[in-house]
C-alpha cells in the first residue's frame, strides 16, 4: 500500500498540489484522473520520489519515503516498476537490451538466466520476435507493451503508469488496460495510473482519485463514479452526449435509475 | 546573477556523480562505450585537420622566414612547436567540442526530454554518475591521446607539404625536429589535453542533462554547450600559457 498524507508542493509562486491525502491499495488498480494541470503527473512523480514535496509525507507499507537516505531510497526504487507516458525506452538500445538492463544492474542472475527472464516478460505482454529490434522499429502499442516488461522484469511490488493509453487506438488502450489490470492481481502489486481515458476509467478503475486544480476533489471507484454528484466529476467525465447516453444506459443495467 | 546560478547548478551536478555505482561492471561497459563514441567517432575529423594545420603551418612559415640569414631548420622548428604548444591541443579540443561536445548534451538532452533520464532514476540508479561520469572520464582518457595523434599528422603533413610545394628537403626538416626540442612541451600539451577534454565533456553534459522542455531546447543547450566550452577553453589556454610558460 502507498499512503500519501497532506502532500503540498509549489514550483515558484504557483501551487500544484494542495494538502493531497490518498491511499492507494495493493493488487488493486489505482486511478489518478483529472483534466490536464489538475497536478495528477505531479503527485505521481511525488509519490516515485521524482520529485520531493514542500511538506507532507509518503509512506510505502508504512516506511516513510521522505525521510529516507539515498541508499534507503534506491532499495526502495528497485521496487518499483514504472510506465512512462511516451514509454521512455532507450533508443540506443534494442528491445532486449532495454530489459535485461535492470537485471544486468541489479541481478546475479546468469546470462541464460536473464535471456530466460526476458523471454517469460515479453511473453506475458504477448510480444514475440522483437528481442533485436530497435525502439524506432516498433509500434506506439508495442513500445507501452515493452515499456511494461521492463517495468516488472524486476518483479516489483509497486508499478506506476503514466497515461498508459495515450496515443493509442482505442483497441489496443483496450489490450494495455487489460493487461495493467492482469498484471497488478496475477503479482498483486499496487499500481497507480495516471488517466484521461474514460474506458480505463470505467474498465479498471478499482478506486479513483479525481483531481481539479490541485485539490483532491472526489475518491471512490468504477461502479460509485457513475452515480456520483458530484458536478465537476461529471462535467469531467461525462463530458460529451455520447458519454451521457453510456452513463444513462450503466444506469439502467444497474437497476437503479432514478 | 544567471552566472553564479548555472555555476551552482554546474558544480552540484558534477558533485552528485561521487557515489558508490551501483553494478562496477556495467560503469565499466558505459566507459568503454563512449570512449569508442569519443575516441573513434571524432578521429576522421582530427586527422583531416590536423594534417591540413601542419600543411598550411609550413607554407605560411617558410612564406615569413624568407631571410638567408635564419636556416632552413628553422621552418620544421617553428611547425613543431606551434603544433605542439598551440595548434594541436586547443584547434583539436575546439573542434572536439563542436563534435563531441554538442553530440554529448544533445544526447543527454533527448534522454532527459524523452523521460529516459527519469526511467534510470525510477530503477534506482545514479543518473549523474552512471551517464555523466562515463562520458567526463573518457573524454579525459581519449582526448589527450587524440591530440599526440594530431600532433603526430600535423607535423607529418607540415613535411609532406614542405616537401611537396619543394619548400624544405625532408632531411632537413627532420633535423629541424630534432633541434632545441624540449620535453616540457610535450608535458604543457598534454596539461591542456586533460584540462579542456574535463570542460568539454563536463559543460556538454551540464548542459544537456538539464535541459528543460522540447526538441528546441536540445538545439539551445547544444549550441551553448558548443560555445561556452569553446569560450572556456580559450580562456583556461591562456590561463595556462600565463602560469606554466
Amino acid at each position: 500500500m502507498i499512503k500519501a498524507v497532506n502532500i503540498k508542493k509549489s514550483f515558484g509562486e504557483k501551487t500544484v498540489l494542495h494538502d493531497i491525502s490518498a491511499e492507494f491499495q495493493t493488487g488493486k488498480c489505482n486511478l489518478i484522473i483529472g483534466a490536464s494541470g489538475s497536478g495528477k503527473t505531479v503527485l505521481q512523480k511525488l509519490l516515485v520520489g521524482l520529485f520531493t514535496p514542500d511538506s507532507g509525507s509518503i509512506f510505502y507499507d508504512d516506511k516513510e519515503m521522505t525521510s529516507m537516505d539515498e541508499e534507503e531510497r534506491k532499495t526502495l526504487r528497485q521496487q518499483i516498476g514504472m510506465l512512462f507516458q511516451g514509454s521512455a525506452l532507450f533508443d540506443s538500445m534494442t528491445v532486449e537490451q532495454n530489459i535485461i538492463f535492470p537485471l544486468d544492474m541489479f541481478s546475479k542472475m546468469t546470462r541464460d538466466q536473464k535471456l530466460k527472464r526476458v523471454n517469460e516478460v515479453l511473453d506475458r505482454v504477448n510480444l514475440k520476435d522483437v528481442n533485436k529490434k530497435f525502439p524506432g522499429e516498433i509500434s506506439g502499442g508495442m513500445k507501452k507493451r515493452v515499456g511494461i516488461a521492463r517495468a516488472i522484469v524486476l518483479n516489483p511490488k509497486y508499478l506506476f503508469c503514466d497515461e498508459p493509453n495515450s496515443g493509442l487506438d482505442p483497441q489496443t488502450s483496450l489490450l494495455i488496460d487489460k493487461l495493467i489490470s492482469d498484471i497488478t492481481k496475477e503479482f498483486n502489486m499496487t499500481t497507480i495510473i495516471n488517466t484521461h481515458d474514460m474506458n480505463s476509467v470505467m474498465e479498471i478503475g478499482d478506486s479513483i482519485l479525481y483531481m481539479h486544480q490541485g485539490f483532491k476533489e472526489w475518491e471512490g471507484n468504477n461502479k460509485e463514479i457513475i452515480f456520483s454528484k458530484n458536478q465537476r466529476l461529471n462535467d469531467f467525465i461525462f463530458a460529451s452526449e455520447f458519454l451521457q447516453d453510456a452513463k444513462e444506459m450503466r444506469m439502467i443495467e444497474a437497476g437503479r435509475k432514478e | 546573477m544567471d552566472f553564479f546560478t548555472h555555476f551552482g547548478k554546474y558544480i552540484l551536478t558534477l558533485k552528485g556523480m561521487f557515489t558508490r555505482p551501483e553494478n562496477a561492471r556495467m560503469y565499466w561497459k558505459e566507459l568503454m562505450q563512449q570512449c569508442v563514441d569519443i575516441g573513434v567517432g571524432s578521429l576522421p575529423i582530427v586527422i583531416i585537420i590536423s594534417v591540413f594545420l601542419g600543411a598550411v603551418t609550413t607554407v605560411q612559415s617558410a612564406y615569413q622566414l624568407v631571410s638567408p640569414l635564419v636556416p632552413l631548420t628553422a621552418i620544421a622548428q617553428v611547425v613543431r612547436d606551434s603544433v605542439m604548444l598551440e595548434l594541436s591541443p586547443t584547434v583539436t579540443c575546439l573542434v572536439l567540442a563542436g563534435v563531441s561536445g554538442s553530440k554529448i548534451a544533445s544526447e543527454l538532452g533527448n534522454m532527459r526530454i524523452s523521460e529516459q533520464i527519469d526511467a534510470f532514476e525510477i530503477m534506482g540508479i545514479n543518473t549523474k554518475a552512471y551517464l555523466i561520469a562515463p562520458k567526463i572520464l573518457s573524454a579525459i582518457i581519449v582526448i589527450p591521446f587524440l591530440v599526440i595523434i594530431s600532433m603526430l599528422l600535423a607535423i607529418w603533413g607540415g613535411r609532406t607539404a614542405g616537401m611537396l610545394s619543394g619548400i624544405i628537403p625532408t632531411e632537413t626538416f627532420d633535423r629541424g625536429l630534432r633541434e632545441g626540442f624540449s620535453g616540457f612541451n610535450l608535458a604543457f600539451s598534454l596539461i591542456k589535453s586533460y584540462t579542456f577534454a574535463f570542460i568539454i565533456a563536463s559543460i556538454a553534459s551540464y548542459y544537456g542533462y538539464n535541459v528543460k522542455g522540447g526538441a528546441l531546447e536540445i538545439g539551445k543547450s547544444s549550441t551553448s554547450a558548443v560555445v561556452v566550452s569553446c569560450i572556456l577553453i580559450l580562456f583556461a589556454d591562456y590561463v595556462l600559457a600565463a602560469i606554466l610558460l
